[in-house]
């Protein structure tokens, strides 16, 4: 039932309905067929070791690449494709640019525009893409970084701004386009630690408005606070996914235990380092766990 | 450790600085060489300064200033920008026959020197094609013959001849030229941009073409701008090749013209160099102008944009 096509329509509450993803690199299969839905209003956290494609997959999602096998459904339409009476036809590159305006992404790296200061980085898409007035995306812009807290900073280039401060700028300038969707590839994961707070609080915010979510992750409080469904992946596969708390503190499968094993470890290596580093006496770890 | 009192930790340091008696040495020497170079204009009457001056204002050096160095330097930059750009956007196209074409470009034009260039545009295409016939199709004439149609089919002719040795040719011979120059720099410049810029782009639902002008071009154009003002300095100067098309309203030819007609070759040479380098002067400070304007957001940013900043305040 997964794969007749016209049951995917409307009725589904699925908002990103993804069946069999297939997807290589040079013969190298990096997704080896993922299933996954993702309902309205839902955050989902993927987590998964370094190389489980979890980058790769979201940005199939999105098209940044194409997929092999299977099919990808964001709200009813199928992703890179024209399906006409079971033949697929690829879309053209603006075709796909115009599926791609419904999604935002967030990068790892920000990717913020260098040449344009945070307003302009965010009023680029609306003017330019939606073909908003000028006028219009200013004050919408606006609003969008008193949201991110950033409402002193408008004139500021990338350069001028702290990681964090970026990666806000980087949501701010997604949401703008008002998407259905926002796909998060480790946000945090480039800061410094004292910076991650900051927006993982934006974050938080935002799946508290009902945004739909994926997120790609290593920050397990976050996991566990915000989202609804935690999927590990591994190898290209999904091998465990389910409530936070049934993935996180019961996993069942032993390569989601290991994994999670590994990343308290760390997590705790690192606490005892900053700790050290400050001087100050390491709390017990407690319930916890991997608290931030 | 901490035994040390307030008194005997050491102040704010009041050191000599590095010496660098190379710099006087040197400063000596070259005052010494500018002195004698100074002595040599003043005192040998062959530089004939007064002369070289009154060839630098002369009405046809002036004129071939303007109309042959100055314009074919801007025409043949302009096109050569165009060219360059667009011939380097498709040397990196996904289409493969694009692909191809702007390789055969490249290889062709940066391959001809440009003299030859000029004596093949300048005499050779309006030996080969007195009149140039643009019509529909290829061969338009031979199938409306066979067609037995009354006219030839052909929309538009060029009469060659009549602008084989004007400034038009000229402009369109070296900005060709220069098209194939400009190309690999676009190319540098658009292969230096972060890829994540054109991915963050394409996630804002941005069509490809205009992810290359609005995002991908005016970063690369921080790189693309410093070897262009080269480019512009060195067509500054290849313009005094348009005397092969041949073109007589150029600034090289005029001075020269000047010196075998009155014998005081020297003296309008010196003209000559004179009018290049104050061309080449300007041009540098527009260049300086252009690096400002496209580095904005990158690196240190300007004094102004600091000042803003220590006024807002620095927030974390
Ligand atoms: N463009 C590409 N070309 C070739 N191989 C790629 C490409 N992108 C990803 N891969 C490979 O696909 C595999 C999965 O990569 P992916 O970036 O999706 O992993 P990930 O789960 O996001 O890992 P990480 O936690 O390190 O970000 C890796 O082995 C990677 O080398
Ligand atoms: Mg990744």
């Amino acid at each position: 039932m997964p794969d007749d096509t016209t049951t995917a329509k409307a009725a589904d509450p699925a908002l990103v309905h993804a069946v069999n993803v297939h997807k290589s690199f040079h013969g190298n299969e990096v997704l080896k067929g993922i299933d996954l839905d993702v309902r309205r209003g839902e955050v989902v956290v993927l987590l998964g070791p370094s190389g489980s494609g979890k980058t790769t997959f979201l940005r199939c999602i999105n098209q940044l690449e194409s997929i092999d096998g299977g099919r990808i459904w964001v709200d009813g339409e199928l992703m890179g494709y024209a399906d006409k009476g079971g033949t697929l036809h690829r879309l053209t590159d603006r075709q796909i640019a115009a599926q791609r305006r419904d999604i935002g992404m967030c990068f790892q790296r920000f990717n913020l525009f260098p040449h344009k200061t945070a307003l302009e980085n965010i009023m680029e898409a609306p003017v330019h893409v939606k073909g908003q007035s000028r006028e219009q995306a200013r004050v919408r812009g606006m609003e969008l970084l008193e949201r991110v807290g950033l409402k002193d900073r408008p004139s500021a280039y990338p350069a001028q701004l702290s990681g964090g401060q970026q990666q806000r700028v980087a949501i701010a300038r997604a949401l703008a386009m008002d998407p259905k969707l926002m796909l998060f590839d480790e946000p945090t994961s480039a800061l410094d630690p004292e910076l991650v707070g900051e927006v993982l609080d934006v974050m938080r915010g935002l799946a508290r408005t009902g945004m739909t979510m994926i997120v790609v992750t290593h920050e397990m409080g976050f996991a566990r606070d915000v989202a609804d469904e935690v999927v590990f992946m591994d190898g290209g596969v999904v091998v465990e996914q389910g409530a936070p708390r049934a993935v996180i503190d019961n996993p069942q499968h032993q390569r989601t235990r290991n994994f999670l094993r590994r990343m308290r470890a760390e997590q705790e290596e690192f606490v005892h380092a900053a700790a050290a580093l400050a001087d100050i006496p390491v709390p017990d770890p407690g319930a916890g766990g991997a608290a931030r | 450790m901490s035994t040390t009192s307030t008194q005997d930790r050491p102040g704010p340091i009041k050191a000599r600085p590095v010496p660098h008696p190379g710099r006087w040495v040197a400063l000596a020497v070259i005052a010494v060489v500018a002195a004698m170079m100074l002595s040599s204009f003043l005192t040998n009457p062959r530089w004939n300064f007064p002369f070289a001056l009154q060839v630098m204002n002369y009405k046809p050096v002036l004129n071939g200033l303007l109309k042959g160095t100055i314009i074919g330097t801007v025409g043949s930059m302009v096109i050569g920008i165009a060219i360059g750009v667009i011939v380097g956007v498709m040397r990196l196209s996904t289409n493969p026959v694009l692909r191809g074409v702007s390789f055969l470009y490249t290889w062709f034009f940066r391959g001809i020197p440009r003299l030859v260039l000029m004596g093949i545009l300048g005499s050779g295409l309006g030996f080969l094609y007195p009149k140039f016939d643009i019509g529909p199709l290829p061969f338009s004439q031979q199938l409306a013959h066979a067609l037995g149609l009354h006219g030839d089919l052909t929309i538009f002719t060029l009469n060659v001849n009549q602008f084989s040795s004007t400034i038009i040719m000229g402009i369109v011979g070296l900005g060709l030229s220069e098209g194939a120059y400009m190309a690999e720099i676009a190319r540098a410049g658009i292969l230096s941009v972060d890829p994540g810029q054109n991915e963050a782009a394409q996630a804002l639902g941005m069509a490809p073409g205009k992810t290359m002008r609005r995002i991908v071009l005016p970063q690369a154009m921080r790189v693309i701008v410093p070897p262009t003002g080269n480019e512009t300095i060195a067509m500054v100067k290849d313009t005094s090749l348009l005397s092969a098309l041949p073109l007589i309203t150029e600034l090289y030819f005029q001075t020269n013209a000047v010196g075998t007609r009155t014998l005081q070759i020297m003296p309008t040479y010196v003209a000559a160099t004179a009018w290049y380098l104050i061309i080449c002067s300007v041009l540098m400070v527009g260049q300086s102008y252009l690096e400002k304007y496209f580095g904005r957001g990158f690196g240190a940013p300007s004094k102004k944009a600091q000042q803003k900043l220590t006024k807002i305040g620095a927030d974390h």
